[in-house]
């Protein structure tokens, strides 16, 4: 998931990420971010949760202010669900504020995806209580209606299984490809929305050697600290061990 | 600056009283949390700047929370907060559910004393239909039709955080964590817990003074080593995962929960500590 997100980072489509930001609770996307930047990319990075070497010297707003500036051109969301027109929901499911099941609450989403002019969601768990038709909850809105300020949307979703591409003017996401093992009929039987699909879906790529040394090392490395269960469980390293 | 014990600092806080805490990666005061469980405080409500973690679990297990306003609770890597779930589940508190520039943003109104300011975003998000103190009005300025919400200027009675340092003036030194100074400006009394009070001007010093909390804005002080534990305190402690890993173990139930107060919050080795 990492390398497909890298990947996105760097799509030579999209607009630059000369400035990506990383929320909480969001240690794939960092790993993206590390990945991109340890194989040499110009991007700066400002992790949320880093407790050591913050970069905000303002406090937690200024992330918000930059946002609002239009100086962050990168964000992450996960979601509780998330829905076909890129709806997410931090809340919870039934009713208001999740009457069967709680999520933590919504962070920065509301304000962070209609800033940001580009935002990849990201969700592991790829099943249909995850991905519905419509999300019970919206922290979130996906698209908004004509005259409300918003600068971007989402850009693509990442999952345990597979890449899509969000298209905006339609509201409608399209399968892009398929991590080994997967495939567009299993992909399809594990959503719960709808989406189109090309004749032929592409496998992601895996990743490369020097792409699996970097998360392995440095990447790592630079997470420690903030997520060290994340790297404890991914490749077992400890808090205080470091790669020579 | 009026120096005080924990437990009198704790005895300022009333039954029924709003009280603003950071969160976990910034420096809520642990000490005085658990100061506030043995005084058996209750009905409070707590505002969450921005979010709100371990902290403010505690305080909802204890019973000590009426309400919360926040823009999430979670212990962060490990995990979902165990007994603001439950609580919510059993309808024994209430949430507020907002967004975190906008936590910033209603406490930034009260520090320029103005009754409200705009935020962009956020319209299309179910908050917005949940918060009716919020407005969208039309932007005045703009040429053309443009929504934009409006957000009440929010004044907690009560900020309390923990800080590394403590001078005579009641300066207080919080280095880089500077949304607790937005908390300190927003609110009525601002409490606060230090591992030391040092005997020099904080504000003398051109490297500290950009990191400290003006003694105007600070209404008493108290001496709590380790006061931020398990909460980590920069340059001077580490987080304590392994703690925060007991205590989503232990919080999963109500039964787990009461033995961490007893072993955490009620011993006679919790009390030493707090002296």
């Amino acid at each position: 998931m990492a390398v497909a997100l890298a990947a996105l980072i760097q799509d030579p489509a999209a607009p630059p990420a000369r400035h990506i930001a990383v929320g909480a609770a969001s240690p794939i996307p960092a790993a993206a971010c590390w990945l991109v930047r340890k194989a040499g990319a110009n991007v700066r990075l400002s992790l949320l949760h880093k407790r050591r070497g913050n970069p905000f010297t303002e406090g937690t707003r200024e992330l918000f202010d930059l946002a609002g500036q239009g100086r962050i051109d990168l964000f992450f969301l996960g979601g509780g669900q998330i829905d076909g027109q890129a709806n997410i929901n931090l809340i919870g499911t039934g009713d208001w504020p999740g009457s069967k099941v709680r999520f933590p609450g919504s962070f920065g989403s509301a304000f962070m995806y209609m800033m940001v002019p580009r935002t990849i969601l990201f969700r592991e768990e790829h099943s249909p209580r995850v991905f519905v038709p419509r999300v019970d909850i919206v922290s979130a809105p996906g698209i908004s209606a004509p005259g409300v300020y918003r600068r971007g949307t989402a850009q693509a979703l990442v999952t345990g299984k597979c890449v899509f591409g969000f298209d905006p003017a339609r509201a409608r996401f399209r399968l892009v490809s398929v991590h080994p093992g997967e495939t567009a009929a299993s992909v399809r039987a594990a959503t719960g929305f709808d989406y189109d699909e090309p004749a032929t879906v592409e496998d992601t790529p895996d990743p490369s050697a020097e792409q699996l040394a970097l998360l392995r090392g440095a990447v790592c490395d630079e997470m420690l600290e903030t997520y060290p269960e994340f790297c404890r469980r991914v490749w077992q390293r400890e808090a205080q061990e470091r790669v020579a | 600056m009026d120096l005080l014990q924990l437990d009198a600092l704790a005895s300022l806080v009333l039954d029924g009283a709003t009280v603003a805490l950071p969160p976990d990666n910034s420096l809520p005061s642990c000490a005085l949390v658990r100061a506030l469980i043995r005084a058996g405080r209750k009905n409070l409500h707590l505002i969450g700047v921005p979010v709100s973690g371990y902290a403010s679990d505690l305080l909802i297990g204890a019973g000590c929370v009426a309400s919360i306003e926040t823009s999430g609770v979670t212990l962060g890597e490990a995990g979902a907060a165990p007994r603001f779930v439950a609580a919510l589940a059993a309808g024994t508190i209430t949430v507020l559910d907002a967004t975190c520039p906008a936590m910033h943003t209603m406490l930034q109104a009260a520090e320029k004393g103005v009754p409200f300011m705009p935020l962009r975003g956020i319209i299309g998000s179910d908050i917005l239909a949940h918060r009716p103190d919020w407005k969208v009005i039309d932007n005045p300025f703009a040429p053309e039709i443009d929504p934009i919400v409006l957000l009440p200027a929010l004044r907690p009675g009560f900020a309390l955080f923990h800080a590394e340092m403590a001078d005579t003036h009641g300066n207080v030194y919080v280095g880089r964590r500077r949304e607790l100074a937005t908390i300190a400006h927003a609110s009525n009394r601002v409490l606060v817990t230090v591992e030391q009070v040092v005997d020099f001007d904080l504000l003398d010093d051109e490297r500290l003074a950009p990191g400290t909390i003006g003694g105007a804005y600070v209404d008493h002080v108290a001496i709590a080593q380790r006061g931020a534990w398990p909460i980590g305190l920069p340059g001077c402690y580490d987080f304590d995962a392994a703690h925060f890993a007991e205590y989503a173990r232990m919080a999963r139930t109500d039964a787990g929960f009461q033995a961490y107060l007893q072993r955490y919050v009620y011993s006679d080795a919790a009390l030493a500590a707090a002296e």
